[in-house]
């Protein structure tokens, strides 16, 4: 690294390392009032607005939301893949990563990677050895040109300093290690070739082969059987188990959430509405839009043939947000002249249980208000 | 045992539709003359009937022909054999295999589907009223202003302003526009609606308001539904029935309650274990099922389920089961249905 | 949560029931909670519009922002006029011949001011052959000017064959000078090239809009059979458009128009042509509208439209042809300049129309010869005619293509 690239980097590092001091389990990734905007014709979508979430290593973070939250724009803007008529317009995203991948012990330092240029080589080397990606759909994920052998060999060797044999051989386990019977034909298999669940354990094997520290799963059972969806999901525990790869699960479905996640972050037109411990966003959730999703969800320990609880209206289009909180035209506590005019700040429930809702707020603001 | 059967008899309301043996077979050409070499046996030999005001639910993972089989009962997909009696509301019964085009046309209004893509199951260039006034307009009702009357109501049956109409479909969600494809659905007061999936492609919270839409239609105007799902959850809250399918076969049929609480068959079992609870204490290992699903065109000697199955044993192996009443109402299509004891929720 | 708790949930919980509805009629953009479908799924008061827009609506919204298209519309609606009408355009007779006044250069319009008044007037040439070299020579003859007058009276003529008239956008005060007249000049045998231009428009551009239309019209049928029902129909009519799609066009076309009679009147060699430029353009069309048939059939939409009882003609014509007209209008446009052309080129070297019919080739075919050219290359200015028809032909066409498919499938 020339000297003007380190010094830049050494600033980086010392500028922030202050957020990390004295804390016993520093969060492998914090993502800090990010924003990203999509700048169309037709004005600006602001997708991601203002999310904040941390991931610690080791741990699984759920991240739940429908579609227009921005969960998926929020992975991308951690990648920085994000399409060309977005941006990143504010926030930080802090990833403590290993500055040589290679080197599981070696040493640390801390990157802010929204100050990184998209294709820079440091941010290169961070997608597939600090950060792997688990797509949506495992079919479009593949090459259908290449085996999938070729391609996670492309993979390996982009980031470790290996011949083509022994990535090969590193390959072959990896296809072993998901569980993947016969894995020295497979390899050599087209992506269509195979079934949806080999292929979706394929796409785990390419994430999984170098080693990183974090994992995003971007809706990998949505697309599969349910009883595929149960090999994988029980696969991805014991690897993580193994492993301790922390991961940001992002689904839709708040039965894998509550199987798979330690913290839950809940989402909603592009805003943290909730974030907590799964078993206090599932037993003690806070936030009104938390609690009717988990009541209108049909579950297959309800009882049936009644009828469910349901959230009115429906998500508003991303270019009319409301104003206020953007959930408050579907809220049944909606306060008039509270919820329409400010965006609601966050509230500690308990030392890992934060809510954003004026219904906490008041509470602070009026200690006579009931307890 | 007898007194249960005889009371459910003089209780249970009339057949709607009865389904008896039902095939569908994709042909697999290959060479330049196309030659048949194979066949997908996409439905194989299913059987079920359907009561009046029922909802019956068909449930399986992919591949397993329940789409198939609600496209088939429509007519919309002509089936290989079988046989599939409609009771008409003139009384009489029709075997719809056999009628041509034109004999189906006057039966079309008694029997309608609700499609599982709301985004491709309307078309973009009509209006919300061109939309849902096609069916009055095909079958008579050619004044305008009775069908914007009629529209107006089906529009407000379903939960959405009547002023609507004039706009295109691009302005709605995926939740709005299934509800113009119900009322679609419903314009013709059919005895028989088949739901594909109606909730599968819409936001979470948005399928318990469609699913509670469904439920009050059922009740207002006695509809039957047969209702195709994936997701099980769903199913046992809106089926009161249910027939679990796999590879194009019928594997277990019963009532919800009997499904859920006693299921026969294995796959069923392995089925209810492998969805996630949305509850963090109840984290069990989820329970795996090994393999994949079979193929429907080189499916496995025997019983389709066998090499998936911990149960399995020779005669699985060898010869394939069929449908058969273990206990009343409950049918099941496994070797070792009465020794097995398997857990429901 | 056990199923004591799931009950008194759902008692008190506010359940919307449809019948206790309070309707209330809210703009769009209304931010108080809604009824239980909830407010239209748009962005704005703008994007409001979008949603009662028919799909040509908004065609037309998109193609407009394309200011070159439009400009090249505007031409083209124009070209369409003088098609319709092309004896207002004309000042004289295209078949009258005048030995005398052969291989005049276009005359210049000049401007004076006469008795305070603006008057517009063009020097008279006169001709007269050269007693020494025998070639014609003319002269310009400022003194007698030729005066012009704007939708003044001229050759009498019917407009679309119905309303007699004789008036015309450009003509000569006096009517003895209306023979006189030549803006673009004359060629050989002393025609003027300006009338005979404005006819060649109208057979040139006639044949390339029929030739399309018969085009489209077979290319839909037999492409709608092959999609819609295929099986036997679809093998057939597809190694049809093969063979078709692989026989050489150029020899084709050539053998073709050499083989029709010499004794056929222009009429019917128009009609001619116009059908054999047509045979080969169905094809591209055919596949198009076979592909697009055989994806629409899987279409949810399309199902639903049988399902409810529509006849095949209804579902066909209702729902799945309007799907892509708009493309079909769009790749028409584009194949219009191509049959111009091929038309022209045919004439161009004898083998298409031949006079006394009047077409771009046949008037270019004046300038074969490097004589011609050099003594008169006024002759050229049907080919500045073709080469504006077809740009403007090919950016409308592309205009609506985009306009049509803004994402380009």
């Amino acid at each position: 690294m020339d000297v003007k690239a380190k010094n830049v980097l050494e600033q980086r590092v010392y500028a922030n390392a202050d957020i990390f001091e004295g804390r016993m389990n520093a969060p492998l990734l914090k993502v800090e009032d990010l924003r990203a905007y999509f700048f169309m014709d037709e004005g600006i979508v602001r997708a991601v607005d203002g999310v904040s979430f941390d991931v610690q290593p080791g741990k699984v973070v759920g991240i739940v939301g429908e579609s227009g939250c921005g969960k998926s724009v929020t992975m991308k803007a951690i990648l920085r893949i994000l399409e060309p008529s977005a941006r990143i317009v504010s926030g930080k995203v802090f990833l403590r990563t290993r500055i040589n991948s290679q080197n599981q012990q070696g040493d640390e330092e801390l990157l802010d990677l929204t100050k990184l240029k998209p294709n820079s080589k440091r941010l290169r080397q961070i997608r597939g050895a600090e950060i792997a990606l688990i797509p949506q759909e495992p079919m479009a994920a593949f090459s259908p040109v290449h085996t999938v052998g070729n391609q996670i060999i492309e993979t390996i060797r982009l980031h470790q300093d290996v011949s083509k044999d022994k990535a090969r051989q590193i390959a072959v386990e990896a296809f072993r290690a998901v569980g993947i019977s016969m894995p020295e034909q497979r390899i050599d298999a087209y992506s269509w070739e195979l079934s949806g669940g080999l292929r979706q354990r394929a796409i785990i094997a390419m994430a999984l082969s170098c080693n990183p520290r974090l994992l995003i799963a971007d809706e990998p059972t949505t697309a599969i059987d349910v009883t595929t969806q149960a090999q994988i999901l029980n696969l991805l525990r014991n690897l993580q188990k193994e492993r301790q790869t922390s991961i940001i699960f992002i689904t839709h479905d708040l039965g894998v959430i509550a199987q798979m996640a330690d913290e839950v972050v809940v989402m909603y037109l592009g805003m943290v509405m909730e974030k907590g411990e799964v078993n206090a966003i599932f037993k003690n959730p806070q936030h009104p839009y938390t609690q009717a999703l988990l009541k209108s969800i049909p579950s297959i320990q309800s009882a049936s043939r009644i009828k469910l609880p349901t959230i009115k209206g429906s998500i508003a289009h991303p270019f009319n947000r409301p104003k206020g909180c953007p959930f408050h035209p579907r809220c049944n506590r909606f306060m008039r002249g509270i919820c329409d005019i400010d965006i609601p700040n966050f509230v500690n429930i308990s030392e890992t249980h934060v809510v954003g809702c004026f219904l906490h707020s008041k509470k602070t603001l009026l200690p006579t208000a009931d307890k | 045992m007898e007194e249960v059967k005889a009371n459910s008899v003089v209780q249970s309301p009339p057949l709607l539709l009865e389904v008896s043996k039902l095939k569908k077979y994709f042909p697999v050409y290959k060479g330049l003359m196309r030659k048949v070499i194979n066949y997908v046996r996409a439905v194989d030999d299913v059987s079920f009937n359907v009561r009046h005001g029922e909802t019956l639910g068909l449930v399986g993972e992919s591949g397993c022909g329940k789409t198939t089989v609600s496209r088939c009962i429509l007519r919309a997909l002509p089936a290989t054999d079988g046989e599939i009696l409609f009771h008409a509301d003139n009384g009489s019964t029709i075997d719809l295999i056999k009628l041509n085009r034109r004999q189906l046309q006057p039966l079309r209004p008694q029997m309608q589907m609700i499609f599982q893509d709301p985004y491709g199951s309307l078309n973009p260039r009509m209006t919300i009223f061109d939309i849902v006034g096609e069916p009055l307009y095909v079958h008579g009702m050619r004044k305008r202003a009775e069908r914007e009357d009629k529209v107006a109501d089906l529009l407000k049956l379903v939960g959405m302003r009547p002023e609507y109409m004039q706009r295109y479909p691009h302005a709605f969600s995926g939740g709005q526009r299934q509800r113009i494809g119900i009322a679609r659905a419903l314009a013709l007061h059919p005895r028989l609606v088949v739901a594909d999936e109606p909730v599968s492609a819409l936001d979470v919270s948005v399928q318990a308001q469609v699913l509670n839409l469904l439920l009050e239609l059922q009740e207002k105007l006695k509809l039957t539904y047969v209702f195709v799902a994936h997701d099980l959850s769903v199913v046992k809250h809106i089926c009161d029935r249910v027939c679990v399918m796999y590879v194009g076969k019928i594997v277990e049929m019963a009532s919800t309650a009997d499904l859920f609480n006693y299921p026969l068959h294995p796959y069923t079992a392995a089925l209810m274990k492998s969805v996630p609870i949305p509850d963090p204490l109840c984290r069990n290992e989820i329970q795996e099922l090994p393999g994949e699903v079979a193929s429907p065109v080189n499916p496995p000697k025997g019983c389709y389920f066998h090499p998936r199955c911990k149960f399995a044993v020779d005669v699985c192996r060898n010869s394939p089961p069929f449908l058969r009443e273990i206990v009343p109402n409950h049918f099941v299509s496994c070797h070792l249905a009465e020794e097995l004891q398997l857990e429901g929720i | 949560m056990s199923n004591n708790e799931f009950k008194k949930t759902t008692d008190n919980e506010q359940i919307k029931s449809f019948d206790d509805e309070q309707e209330k009629v809210l703009p769009a953009s209304a931010v108080e909670p809604s009824t239980e479908a909830g407010d239209l799924f748009i962005a704005n008061e703008a994007e409001d519009r979008v949603s009662v827009a028919s799909n040509w609506t908004l065609v037309w919204w998109r193609f407009r922002k394309n200011k070159l298209a439009v400009v090249s519309v505007v031409i083209l609606l124009f070209l369409a006029v003088v098609v319709l009408v092309p004896d207002f355009f004309a000042t004289g007779d295209p078949e009258k011949t005048e030995a005398q006044l052969a291989f005049i250069p276009p005359q210049h319009i000049r401007f004076s001011f006469q008795q305070g008044r603006l008057r517009t007037w063009v020097p008279s040439v006169t001709g007269a052959r050269d007693p020494v070299t025998l070639r014609m020579v003319w002269q310009i003859d400022e003194t007698q000017p030729i005066y012009i007058d704007f939708f003044g009276r001229g050759r009498p003529y019917r407009i679309l064959g119905l309303i007699e008239t004789n008036i015309h956008l450009i003509s000569t005060v006096n009517s003895e000078d209306l023979y006189k007249l030549h803006l673009l000049g004359t060629d050989r045998l002393g025609r003027d090239q300006w009338s005979r231009l404005v006819y060649a428009t109208r057979v040139s551009m006639t044949i390339g809009m029929a030739s399309v239309i018969i085009s489209i019209i077979l290319g839909l049928i037999l492409g709608g059979i092959s999609g819609y029902y295929g099986g036997l129909a679809d093998n057939v009519i597809q190694r049809l458009i093969e063979l078709l799609q692989s026989l050489p066009v150029i020899p084709i076309w050539l053998a073709l128009t050499a083989a029709l009679p010499r004794t056929w009147s222009p009429e019917q060699v128009f009609f001619a042509i116009t059908i054999i430029l047509a045979l080969r353009g169905w094809t591209t069309l055919a596949r198009e509208v076979r592909g697009r048939f055989l994806s629409l059939r899987e279409e949810d939409f399309i199902m639903a439209a049988e399902l409810i009882g529509c006849s095949r003609a209804r579902t066909i014509f209702v729902h799945m042809i309007p799907t892509f007209t708009s493309h079909i209008i769009a790749t028409s446009t584009l194949a219009i300049p191509i049959i111009i052309v091929t038309e022209t080129s045919l004439s161009f070297l004898g083998l298409g129309l031949r006079p006394p019919a009047i077409s771009w080739g046949v008037m270019l075919q004046e300038a074969q010869n490097i004589q011609a050219l050099a003594l008169a290359p006024w002759l050229l200015i049907p080919g500045v005619l073709v080469i504006i028809s077809v740009m403007v032909f090919n950016l409308a066409g592309d205009g609506m293509r985009d306009a049509a498919d803004p994402y380009g499938h």
